[in-house]
Formats: structure tokens, sequence, C-alpha cells
């Protein structure tokens, strides 16, 4: 039995302005240990397709299609079942840490709570429990510090903690949405750090989202590209990298300055702006930026194909 | 770029902050040095990169050069002329040579205002004598130079996505043909796609127009690409400055070292092979900082001297410059 697998999943917005579909027709698969990343663009669906697997979407959305956790049909779950896996198996991190730690309550109180509720752990337990993850996580005098209040950390310390806390009930699916992008360089690649270092400890899988396409070839196994609301390719990282098969993560691999690059050409950026969600173009979302266009893009949306394997296309050119 | 003549002198320069000490009663000031003793110059056409964390005072610094942050020490010379002692109204004048664009793109743009209003705005206050049929063609112009389209000028900001916002800040600035262009993160904000078309913007725009350009930014791989210096800032301080190629390949200093490691490269097989962050801990307080060196706290080669002596900024080859104790060679 896979970890995950998301079938045909499909999210929707009421807006004032008509319904939008943030998320179409995704479907993949991931197994027990492995790091899947999602990249794409602002927009493109990444974040609203995990917060549909975790049922956190705004109230103005729909999901239809399904995910399964472990073999437990996630969507349509009620609240009180979903609360049950949240926090425990499955757990979130996110971009912002101040958007899921309390300002007005101690770490230790925010910690503790998890194991409390949980894992119904004893007060005292739960707060030495809390202190060796934020040993685990590197945090300077953890005994001490977990005492103190959000405001009282740095930004990177904060999402340590938050790390710390996703981590308490040792889920076996991370999700972290651009854990490090307000982050600092140097305390980004700590934290990426920490992250690898806690998955071979522990054994979870990570879903890690963001736009990096440094992160993701430092911890995924399989990539995952996403443009407007689709899967556009997936692939293992190694393939993604060194032969990418969609023209859109070609795209993106030529446009992005390299420390260790020929800086003597110009970078090769894709022209146009990412699409509007509620004025999709017709037939392929990306034609209108793609250099290999063909008539069929113009007019048919191309379906994810398997290319081997490994591997799956959403594109009509047969290979790039 | 060595035949160029340096026409922004900036010597010795100091912005400091005046803090409340703790407590109502007794108000013992602290000092925040946001920028200490930042000297460099900054030749026609070269473009010099700023790089450093969050806080480290990069964009406190460029901010004092334009004079919307009181300089507390020190000089700036823009064509030999002294900017810091100069009044408002003159000061004001300066700035048609001098424009700065920032990295929020949509948060810049007065969101009342149509595009067209913004970008002719610097024409009304600098260049009143234009007949409105110039002014609108001068837009015209700067507008397509940047990418725009000539249907999108009586259009609301809140209408444009981020990388076209940028445009339109990016030919608000350029309409004065200024001399210096600062650019404040410009990129940062921006989807990569996206980044791509607005460093190959710059790029040919500094090209055609002759413009030196500031650019500040925390990513290095795009400093790298656009830069033809590079100056390295951790709290406040220069730490190592040199041309773009010798920065990248001889890092002397162990910071710089240590930001470049920290980059992550778009390539699997190199991201595998690296083991464990290059730094630890985080910055420390800017309120306290440490004595001697202040990345002695986060230097794997500090050693007693560098808590004892702040080190000397020294030329370790032609052009190249580092204050550091024990350089890596």
């Amino acid at each position: 039995m896979s970890l995950l697998t998301v079938n045909k999943l499909n999210t929707r917005f009421k807006t004032m302005d008509g319904e939008v579909s943030a998320v179409n027709d995704i479907s993949f698969t991931m197994e027990k240990g492995e790091t899947l990343g999602i990249v794409g663009e602002s927009g493109s669906g990444k974040s609203q397709l995990v917060l549909s697997i975790m049922g956190l979407l705004a109230t103005n959305g729909r999901v239809d299609g399904s995910a399964r956790f472990q073999g437990q049909e996630l969507i349509g779950l009620p609240a009180k079942e979903i609360n049950k896996i949240r926090g425990n198996r499955m757990a979130m991190i996110f971009q912002d840490p101040m958007t899921c730690l309390n300002g007005y309550l101690t770490i230790a109180r925010q910690m503790t709570e998890v194991l409390i509720l949980h894992k119904g752990m004893s007060m005292a337990d739960a707060r030495q429990r809390s202190i060796e993850m934020l040993d685990a996580v590197h945090i300077p005098d953890a005994r001490n510090r977990i005492g103190r209040y959000p405001h009282e950390f740095s930004g990177g310390m904060r999402q340590r903690v938050m790390i710390a806390m996703s981590l308490l009930c040792e889920p076996d699916l991370l999700i972290a949405d651009e854990p490090t992008t307000a982050l600092d360089v140097t305390v980004q690649a700590q934290i990426i750090d920490v992250m690898n270092e806690l998955q071979s400890n522990m054994g979870m899988s990570i879903i890690m989202i963001t736009h990096d396409l440094g992160v993701i070839a430092g911890i995924s196994d399989n990539v995952l590209v996403m443009y407007a609301g689709r899967i556009c390719e997936y692939a293992p990282v190694d393939d993604i990298f060194r032969d990418p098969q969609h023209p859109y993560t070609r795209g993106l691999l030529h446009s992005v300055p390299r420390l260790d690059g020929d800086t003597s050409r110009a970078l090769h950026a894709i022209p146009g702006n990412p699409p509007n969600m509620q004025h999709l173009p017709t037939g392929c979302a990306f034609h209108e930026r793609c250099e290999f266009r063909l008539e069929i893009c113009i007019t048919e949306q191309p379906p994810l194909k398997r290319i081997n394997d490994l591997r799956q296309k959403a594109c009509h050119l047969e290979a790039l | 770029m060595d035949s160029h003549k340096p026409f922004l002198e900036v010597s010795n320069n100091r912005v400091w902050f005046d803090i409340p000490g703790p407590g109502v009663w007794q108000r013992k000031k602290q000092i925040l040095k946001a920028v200490d003793d930042v000297s460099f110059q900054l030749r026609e056409g070269e473009t010099l990169g700023v790089v450093g964390e969050s806080g480290c005072g990069k964009s406190t610094l460029v901010r004092g050069i334009l004079g919307l942050e009181p300089v507390t020490d020190g000089s700036v010379k823009l064509y030999g002329e002294e900017l810091t002692t100069l009044d408002k109204k003159n000061m004001r004048s300066k700035r048609r040579d001098m424009q700065i664009i920032f990295q929020d793109p949509l948060a810049s743009l007065d969101p009342r205002m149509t595009v067209s209003e913004i970008i002719s705005e610097p024409l009304i206050v600098f260049q009143p004598e234009l007949s409105k049929k110039e002014r609108k063609r001068k837009v015209q112009q700067i507008m397509q130079r940047v990418g725009l389209l000539p249907n999108q000028i009586n259009r609301y900001p809140h209408e444009f996505s981020g990388g076209q916002a940028q445009r339109i800040g990016i030919a608000r600035a350029l309409i004065l043909k200024p001399k210096l262009l600062v650019c404040d993160e410009p990129v940062s904000a921006l989807d990569v796609s996206i980044q791509a078309q607005i460093i190959n913007l710059l790029m040919d725009l500094q090209q055609e127009m002759g413009l030196s350009i500031i650019f500040i930014a925390h990513d290095l791989s795009v400093v790298k690409h656009i830069s033809h210096r590079v100056m390295v800032m951790y709290m406040g301080k220069v730490v190592e400055m040199a041309s773009r190629d010798d920065l990248f390949h001889h890092p002397h200093h162990p910071y710089t070292k240590a930001l470049m490691e920290s980059i992550p490269i778009p390539d699997p097989t190199i991201e595998r092979a690296k083991r464990g962050a290059p730094l630890t801990g985080d910055l420390p307080s800017p309120m306290d900082p440490p004595s001697g060196c202040n990345f002695r706290t986060r230097c794997p080669r500090a050693q007693d001297i560098c808590a004892a002596e702040t080190p000397e900024w020294t030329e370790k080859a032609p052009g190249h410059w580092v204050a550091c104790h024990f350089p890596v060679i």
C-alpha cells in the first residue's frame, strides 16, 4: 500500500467573479520514506493542492476526487476524523512560522498541547518530549528556551520550533510549504540540513513545496512540476534536472541564474506572464509562452501521459 | 570598466540609529550601527552588487546615499559634489540623477494613480516645461522600452502582475534618464521565469543608457549574473569587496565563502554531495555586536585575536579588499 495516493483531485473556489479552478485533475502516488518536491510559480496551485489534501481549504473551496492516506480516504472526511490524523500522522509547516505559532502562548504550552491531545501524555512527559524535539532541531539551550514566547526567537529559530512541533507525534508525512523562502540563505541551509537529518532518523515522507529549484535538487526523490493548476511533468529528480521533457520545466531550469554557471550570456527567460486562473488560455495553459507550440496546443488540453515507468508529462510534443 | 572615472564616491559612511533604552524612567540611549564605516566608489556604467543577509545594512546604506536617511557621519560625493550637506531643495534636484526601484513592486506604486500618471510624475516635477503631448510621447516611449503595452497606459497598478508592476517601477525610475539606478532586491519577490525577464531588461537598459547600478540582493546567483564588482556586508560593515570573478572564484572572507556554499545549486548531484550547513547559529543582536570582528561568533576560523581586535580593511590582491584576520587563501 502506498503512503499517499491522490487520484483525479480537483479544487474549485467560488469567488465574486465566478468559479476558479485552482487544482485540476491531479493524480500521483507517494511511497513511505519518499520526498516529493512540488515546483511551480505563484498561483500554480501547489499550495491549494496540499491544503486540499489536508482539509485546510478556505470555506469557499470545494474538492472532488480522491486522496488516500495509508489506505484511508481523506476527501470528505468529517472534521472530527481528520483532526485525529492532522498533527498526528500527517503534519504541515508553513512559510511564515507566525501563521502557526500563537504569539500569546509560550512554546512549551503550544508543544505540550499536541502531545496531550494526540498521545494522551502527562504534562511532565509531554514537556520532556518537547525539549528532546527542540534539541533534535538544534535549538540551543532548549530546556530554558521552551518557556519563552515566539517573539523571543529569530526567524530561523521559529522555523525550527515549528518543525519540532510538527514532528512531535512522529508523523508519517510532513508537508512543508515554502518553509525556507522567508529565511536567509545561511539559515535556509541549516533548516534543510535539519530536515534531511530528521527524515533519515525518523523515516518519514516529505512533500516539499518550493519555487527554489536548488532546494528541490537537494532534497527530493521525485519532482512534480505544476503550471496553472495542472501537472505538467512528474519524474525522478535526476531526470527532471538532466533531461526535462516539458517545455515549461526546461524554461524554468534555463531561467535561473546559477552560482556555478556561465554569466556571459543573457538568461533564457520564459516570455510572457503566468496565466490568470480566471481566464485560462484555451488548450494547453502554457501554449502562449511556449517556444515549441504546435497547432493542437491552442485547442486541446494535453493529457498527462506516461513516458516510461517512472515519468509522466502533459505535452503534445512527443519528445523535447 | 577601469577606464571610467568614479562618479559616486562614498567615504566612511555611517548611519546610526538611537534606540530608546529599556524601561520607562531610565532612558539610557542605545546605538544601533546599521551602517558602520562603509567606503566605496562607483564608476560610470558599472554595476556594484551588494549582498548580505537581512539586517546587514544594505538597504540603509543606499537610503543614506540617496538622502532618504540622515547620514550620521561620512561623505557621499556625486561628480565630486558633496551630497550629505545639501539642503532639501538642492538634494531634490540631485535626485533626478539617482533613482531607485524597490522589492515589492506593487507596494511602491500608488494604487490610485494610473500607469501614465505614475510614470509621468517625475517629468512633472523635474521638467515642468514639457508640453502635455511631449510628456505623453516620452511615457509611451519608455513604456514600450520596458515591455509594457500601449493599451495599458490608463490602467491601475492592481491590474498588473508582479513582473509587470516592476516594469512600471523601472519605467518611472528611468524616464528622467538618471545616471545612477539603485535596485533594492528588485527580483526577489518575482517568480523565477519573470525574474529572468527583469534581470535581462535591466542589463539591456544599462548598456543602452550607460547607467551605473547599485544592485542589492540576498541571492548571490542573481548578483553574480548582473554585477561587475561585488561588496559583501555583515552587520553594517563591508567584509569583502572585489571584482565579480575574483570574489566568486577566490573568496577570502570566511563569511563570503559560507554564503556561497549556502546557495542551493539546481543540480541534484552537487546538492546531494553537500554535507551539513556551512554556518551555525544566528546573527548576533545588532544592539550588542561582538567585540573585535563582528563575524567571529559564527566563524569557523575564529581565534583569540578576532575577539580582541577589529580586522583591518586590507587589499589582498589588486582591487580585492577584505577585512579578516585569517582570510581564506
